[in-house]
């Protein structure tokens, strides 16, 4: 699904690399975390991937499903099936959660040449996928994340996400902020979104939120290289010992 | 009084007819236009917008301009009155009747003696030019020759929708409305249309105890169109004001707004939305004076600029020593899409009374980056989330129209300019 090879990548108003030759494979149905310390480059790399400005690939490739992510602006990276969950979500004050979403749906469909949705149809979408990630009504009508608490910012990212129906789903530290129920709850959105065709890049920090989804692969990323791969248990060890020790063992 | 020869010439001849009261009022309005003169470059108050094409003889033609929507309010059950190029025309206006309102034409109560107006005309003008004068509202005074006087005597249940037609290039529209709302009425007033050529309109509203105004405005999409607006308002005990503007084109717009809170425990609210693209000058002055104990004045003033267009702000907020628990807000901002556009801003607070909170502020910056790649990581397109943003920079505006279905015209309106606008069409 996601095809990451030896990607290269520096600020572009700085001269200094921040990712020296990434190269990962998460195929489809299968998650993959990638763990580090910080300033390793795991949120670079997700935003590389996701194309916010203020980054400049100086070699290597992404490619999503064999399409060049690069090449393409954020909104056609998420139309070809990419979603990016924000470790800070960005508060929109005035432009209301539904409008959000629903201005987002249809923008991804049309970029794919399908039928605009109906309100109706919307609405009854919404309702459903909101009711299991425990958002009320009155958090669909308020303004984008505006005084959301932090488990809500991130209930209303994986949210987002159910509504969306990306085919690979980049979690970007999703567990930071969180208390151990809310971070349940977000994990267990995220567990009902796993499936065959789906394939997640879960980035995160501690082990604790693999805890709950439990990755195929995981990977320690260091000074912007991927410097180890293991199963779920390399996620434990790191737990245990800390990165210095790993990091002391591949050094 | 000498007047240098580069000054426009003061009209000196007076409107004929009218009663007594009128021509009294008239004539008072012409000796205070005379002595302050007409605003000059130099005046501080006219330092950040030319003066000359709103005083200057001739007209400065402005071509009609056919918007190509159904004009804003249209959802709304309305008694409307039609004015083209500054004339009222009664053939296109609904019958002019509801309960607890009455209203009459200034060009037929001109000639009646005693009516509740002549208490009212040029009186608020008259105390509106301090700090500054105001001489393009005492002009009004002195020069208006139609205009309604609006008078609300209990709660008004349709609002009454005053709309400014625009059929001729070089008209001058002069327009003079009285509007009182007595002790406990209500009355929602909208106003919409590009009016003229050149449009100068005065505005003087008194509001009785516990009295409530509000007030919906779209100066409409004429490009080449210019035009000086003011509001007079004095509010008395526990009364309350609101009023709404959204400024979308024009070459040149002044809009001035003068309160004074008389009484105990009233409330202003004043709000403003401007949109230009290219040549484009909108002005907000606003003077709010809190005369009395335990009132509440808020003040957000929103622009978008783009393409060269101009923004400026100058608002007073004068808090007299009798005037404590004064709560005074302001705040003007603007968002400027790209290098070319400015925006001027003075604001300004006089306090004399110790037990007051009033904060204000003002900013200018471009669209958020980090929230443009948030919208646009799900998919929403670059222009599509920058109109976004800019309804989101607009909302704290929007948000001060109370009613809802009117802030849904007004909101859908700014969606329509700005997607027009998303192609570099105007």
């Amino acid at each position: 699904m996601l095809n990451i090879d030896d990607l290269h990548v520096k600020l572009e108003d700085d001269d200094k690399d921040i990712l020296k030759g990434v190269s990962l494979s998460v195929p489809a149905g299968k998650v993959h975390a990638i763990m580090g310390p910080n300033g390793s480059g795991k949120s670079t790399l997700s935003y590389v991937l996701s194309g916010r400005d203020g980054y400049e690939v100086t070699g290597g490739s992404a490619t999503l499903a064999g399409e060049d992510l690069l090449e393409m602006e954020p909104e056609e990276r998420a139309a070809a099936g990419l979603f990016l969950a924000f470790q800070y979500p960005v508060e929109i004050p005035g432009v209301g959660n539904m409008t959000f979403l629903r201005t987002a749906v249809n923008a991804q469909r049309k970029a794919r040449g399908e039928e605009e949705m109906s309100a109706t149809d919307f609405l009854k979408l919404i309702r459903a996928k909101a009711a299991e990630l425990q958002i009320d009504a009155d958090m669909l009508k308020r303004p984008v994340n505006t005084g959301f608490s932090g488990g809500e910012k991130k209930r209303n990212e994986i949210l987002q996400m159910a509504v969306l129906e990306p085919r690979m789903c980049i979690l970007d530290e999703t567990d930071s902020g969180l208390d151990v129920d809310a971070m349940r709850l977000v994990a267990d959105g995220v567990n009902a979104l796993r499936s065959e065709g789906r394939a997640f890049l879960v980035i995160t920090h501690y082990q604790r939120l693999l805890d709950h989804i439990v990755p195929d692969v995981v990977h320690i990323m260091a000074d912007g290289r991927i410097v180890k791969t293991g199963g779920a248990e390399l996620a434990l060890e790191v737990e245990n010992n800390g990165y210095a020790d790993l990091l002391a063992e591949v050094a | 009084m000498a007047v240098p020869a580069t000054r426009p010439a003061l009209p000196t001849d007076p409107l004929p007819g009218g009663a007594k009261w009128l021509r009294t009022a008239r004539d008072a309005a012409a000796g205070r236009l005379a002595a302050m003169g007409l605003p000059q470059p130099r005046d501080e108050y006219w330092k950040f917008t030319r003066p000359d094409s709103l005083t200057q003889a001739d007209v400065p033609a402005a071509a009609l301009f056919d918007p190509r929507e159904a004009p804003v309010f249209g959802e709304v059950d309305r008694i409307r009155l039609v004015f083209v190029d500054g004339v009222f025309a009664p053939d296109q206006s609904d019958d002019p009747a509801g309960e607890n309102l009455e209203i009459a034409r200034l060009a037929e109560i001109a000639e009646t003696d005693i009516h509740w107006a002549a208490g009212l005309f040029g009186r608020l003008e008259a105390d509106g030019h301090s700090p500054v004068a105001r001489p393009l509202a005492a002009l009004n005074t002195a020069r208006a020759s139609d205009g309604v006087a609006i008078r609300a005597t209990g709660p008004v249940a349709k609002p009454v929708s005053l709309i400014y037609l625009h059929k001729s290039e070089t008209s001058d529209a002069i327009l003079h409305h009285l509007v009182k709302v007595e002790d406990g009425a209500s009355l929602t007033l909208l106003e919409n249309g590009p009016a003229a050529a050149r449009f100068n309109k005065c505005m003087e509203v008194e509001l009785g105890d516990g009295a409530a105004f509000n007030h919906v405005r779209a100066q409409g999409r004429d490009h080449e169109r210019r035009a000086v607006t003011h509001a007079f308002a004095r509010l008395g005990q526990g009364a309350s004001y609101k009023s709404f503007t959204l400024t979308a084109n024009g070459r040149l717009t002044r809009n001035e707004q003068v309160i004074t809170l008389a009484g105990a425990g009233a409330t202003a609210h004043v709000a403003g939305a401007a949109l230009g693209d290219g040549a484009f000058h909108q002005d907000d002055t606003v003077f709010v004076h809190h005369a009395a104990p335990d009132c509440e004045s808020r003040q957000v003033f929103k622009k978008v600029l783009r393409n060269g267009a101009t923004g400026v702000f100058q608002g007073k907020i004068l808090v007299d020593s009798v005037a404590q628990r004064t709560d005074g807000y302001q705040i003007a901002q603007a968002l400027l899409l790209d290098g070319d556009s400015q925006f001027l801003v003075k604001p300004e607070l006089e306090i004399y009374a110790d037990d007051v909170k009033c904060s204000h502020g003002s900013t200018s910056g471009g669209v958020d980056v980090d929230a443009r790649f948030y919208l646009m990581s799900r998919g929403i397109p670059r222009a599509e989330a920058e109109d976004l943003l800019v309804l989101s920079f607009l909302a704290e505006a929007i948000a001060e129209i109370e009613d809802a279905t009117l802030a849904a015209e007004i909101h859908s309106r700014l969606a329509a300019w700005l997607e027009r606008h998303r192609s570099g069409r105007r």
